[in-house]
């Protein structure tokens, strides 16, 4: 594996991309440049987070809302009961590990579809019960929105995209991201020379469930009213999916490129067709995983193999 | 007593439906080693199906059936030769990974594209004798239900006869149960799993169109119904339709008993437990035999 190099530059040039962007909130841009760009930082943190476990350890965890979901559902409880919102937002991203890790106990045992049936399950099924037990819209006390401050937010979701960013760095060039690669290659082979695939798969796991959760957790400091079964909607764990595999699954650079254009074209698009964007995703998605499994960071690598190749024929 | 006793058949008669809609699945799952999430989705269509058929020439829903069953067989035929073909190419475990990542892009843009056309709204198909009840003691039958729960026994038992007697429904049990062998002797295994799939979404919609019946459709009842099927699949394993048939109604009956113990709110919850108590008392899994 040659990528350890690769990826340190692209983790370089990102993290002085989101330096950059910590000047933003100083020029006093106005409130929707700044949400905008809070939702492509979330975007971001998504992103990488189903990463780590798709990209570096071949697992398909189709229930990744659930685990965004419990970190809003926790965090948005102690914290309105006055707990400081970071110790609410670990507390949030806790809950979410720990289920993440009763369900890849049982099904990472197995291999195949059992951990994709099982995350899936755990996300609708979640999200019904939320939003019959809760059905009522969850809004912030008046006095909360006095205080409410979208720059304390931006700076938040700043945090977690670069926490995000470094983490997947550091797993790709680590001993442990090897392992992982190991496994997602052949399992089997990665057992035979002494990978321990089930620790690794779990320590994947918790390290995106984690971020997820973290990242739900940000959802829920940053909206001032929403029903409680919102973040278990199905479509965070299409966007998350769909952005890692737009950019590129398994690369540092893919999940974050993934989410700019995910995100801009989302909002230009929903301008004009109101989900029209979901079709276009959802049929470029398929051509993706059949054409392109690389996504965009591979059609680049390609495109630089070609120009390459004509410069020396040259 | 009698409440309990209502709320239990209540959840037999959907659970006939839970084990139609598990039925096409196991059966694609089985053959093809590809787990379609889309299923739900393909359920989905042969509601709206029905639904169409029903509000625009009159059809009476569990006569359209006739038309909805070829029309899902083709589309099916569509699904395949366009996107499930080339997975089937891959080795096993790519292949079921590939086949859920695209079966998740086409429930998305199937679902969008369903929004758009038919927009979002939950339909029924309103019949004359949509309200009839057959009362056994203090137990009220909804008839229409009790119809779909066996008109889905029906569509099992024919499946399982297809599946035994039918000279391809015997190359696809060969394919299901070991596929290099049966391309020794000579069968033409692409076929079996186009056949196969095919014949999954003919029972997925014919699933559609009795839940459009005896309940409602709307452009997002498909990840609901893909997770019903999947839950039953695990519970059931692969290989016998009939064993599906009875998980299906398994499922709904513990449903029905959730929602009895732990009151309405909490009555998909059993669901999980299901999924991670299977998985830990039968630790071989699915294609353990």
């Amino acid at each position: 594996m040659t990528a350890g190099g690769h990826e340190r530059r692209w983790a370089i040039v990102i993290l002085a991309a989101l330096a950059l962007l910590a000047l933003l909130p100083l020029t006093a841009p106005r409130d929707d440049v700044l949400n905008f760009v809070f939702l492509i930082l979330l975007a971001i943190t998504l992103a990488e987070s189903w990463n780590i476990v798709a990209g570096y350890a071949g697992q398909v965890n189709l229930g990744h809302a659930a685990f965004f979901g419990l970190g809003a559902l926790v965090t948005r409880m102690l914290w309105t009961e006055g707990a400081p919102v970071l110790l609410a937002m670990a507390a949030g991203a806790g809950t979410a590990t720990l289920f993440a890790l009763v369900i890849g106990v049982a099904a990472f045992r197995l291999r195949g579809a059992y951990f994709a049936i099982g995350t899936l399950a755990l996300g609708e099924i979640l999200r019904t019960t939320v939003g019959n037990v809760l059905p009522e819209i969850s809004t912030l006390p008046a006095a909360t929105i006095a205080s409410y401050r979208l720059t304390q937010r931006f700076y938040l979701a700043l945090g977690l995209a670069a926490v995000s960013v470094l983490a997947v760095a550091a797993l790709a060039t680590s001993r442990l991201g090897l392992g992982m690669r190991a496994i997602r290659e052949d399992e089997e082979a990665a057992e035979s020379s002494g990978v321990g695939a089930l620790s690794l798969k779990l320590t994947a796991l918790a390290l995106s469930t984690a971020l997820a959760g973290l990242a739900g957790g940000l959802f829920a400091y940053y909206h001032i009213s929403y029903y409680p079964s919102h973040p278990f909607g199905p479509h965070w764990t299409f966007d998350a999916l769909l952005m890692t595999f737009i950019g590129g699954v398994g690369t540092l650079q893919g999940p974050v490129l993934g989410a700019i254009l995910y995100i801009v074209l989302k909002e230009y698009l929903a301008l004009r067709w109101v989900d029209i964007h979901l079709l276009i995703f959802g049929a470029l998605f398929v051509g993706i995983v059949l054409l392109l499994p690389g996504g965009l960071v591979q059609a680049a690598e390609r495109a630089r193999g070609v120009l390459g190749g004509a410069r020396r024929a040259a | 007593m009698s409440v309990l006793a209502q709320q239990l058949l209540l959840g037999l008669l959907i659970g006939g439906l839970y084990g139609l809609a598990a039925a096409g699945l196991s059966l694609v799952f089985g053959v093809m080693r590809v787990l379609n999430v889309a299923h739900g989705e393909l359920i989905m269509l042969g509601g709206y199906g029905a639904f169409w058929l029903a509000a625009l020439f009159g059809v009476d829903p569990f006569a359209s059936l006739v038309l909805v069953i070829p029309g899902s067989l083709l589309l099916g035929a569509l699904l395949y030769w366009g996107l499930f073909g080339f997975v089937v190419r891959a080795h096993e475990e790519t292949r079921i990974k590939n086949s859920l990542l695209i079966g998740f892009g086409l429930a998305l843009a199937l679902h969008a594209l369903a929004v758009r056309l038919w927009t979002a709204d939950e339909r029924s198909i309103p019949t004359s004798y949509g309200g009839a009840v057959l009362s056994v003691g203090e137990l009220s039958i909804p008839l229409v239900r009790l119809a779909t729960l066996t008109l889905a026994l029906v569509l099992i038992g024919a499946l399982q006869l297809l599946l035994s007697r039918w000279r391809w429904g015997k190359a696809i049990r060969a394919t299901a149960e070991d596929w290099q062998a049966a391309l020794l002797t000579g069968i033409d295994i692409r076929r079996a799993y186009l056949l196969a799939f095919a014949l999954g979404t003919a029972l997925a919609g014919a699933a559609g169109t009795l839940v459009t019946v005896a309940y409602s459709v709307s452009p997002s009842i498909g990840l609901e119904w893909t997770l019903k099927a999947l839950i039953v699949v695990v519970l059931a394993g692969l290989g016998s339709m009939l064993g599906t048939f009875v998980g299906g109604l398994v499922l709904g009956l513990a449903e029905a008993a959730s929602a009895a113990t732990f009151g309405g709110p909490y009555r998909e919850i059993v669901g999980l437990v299901i999924f991670v108590v299977v998985l830990a008392v039968r630790p071989r899994g699915l294609f353990g035999r």
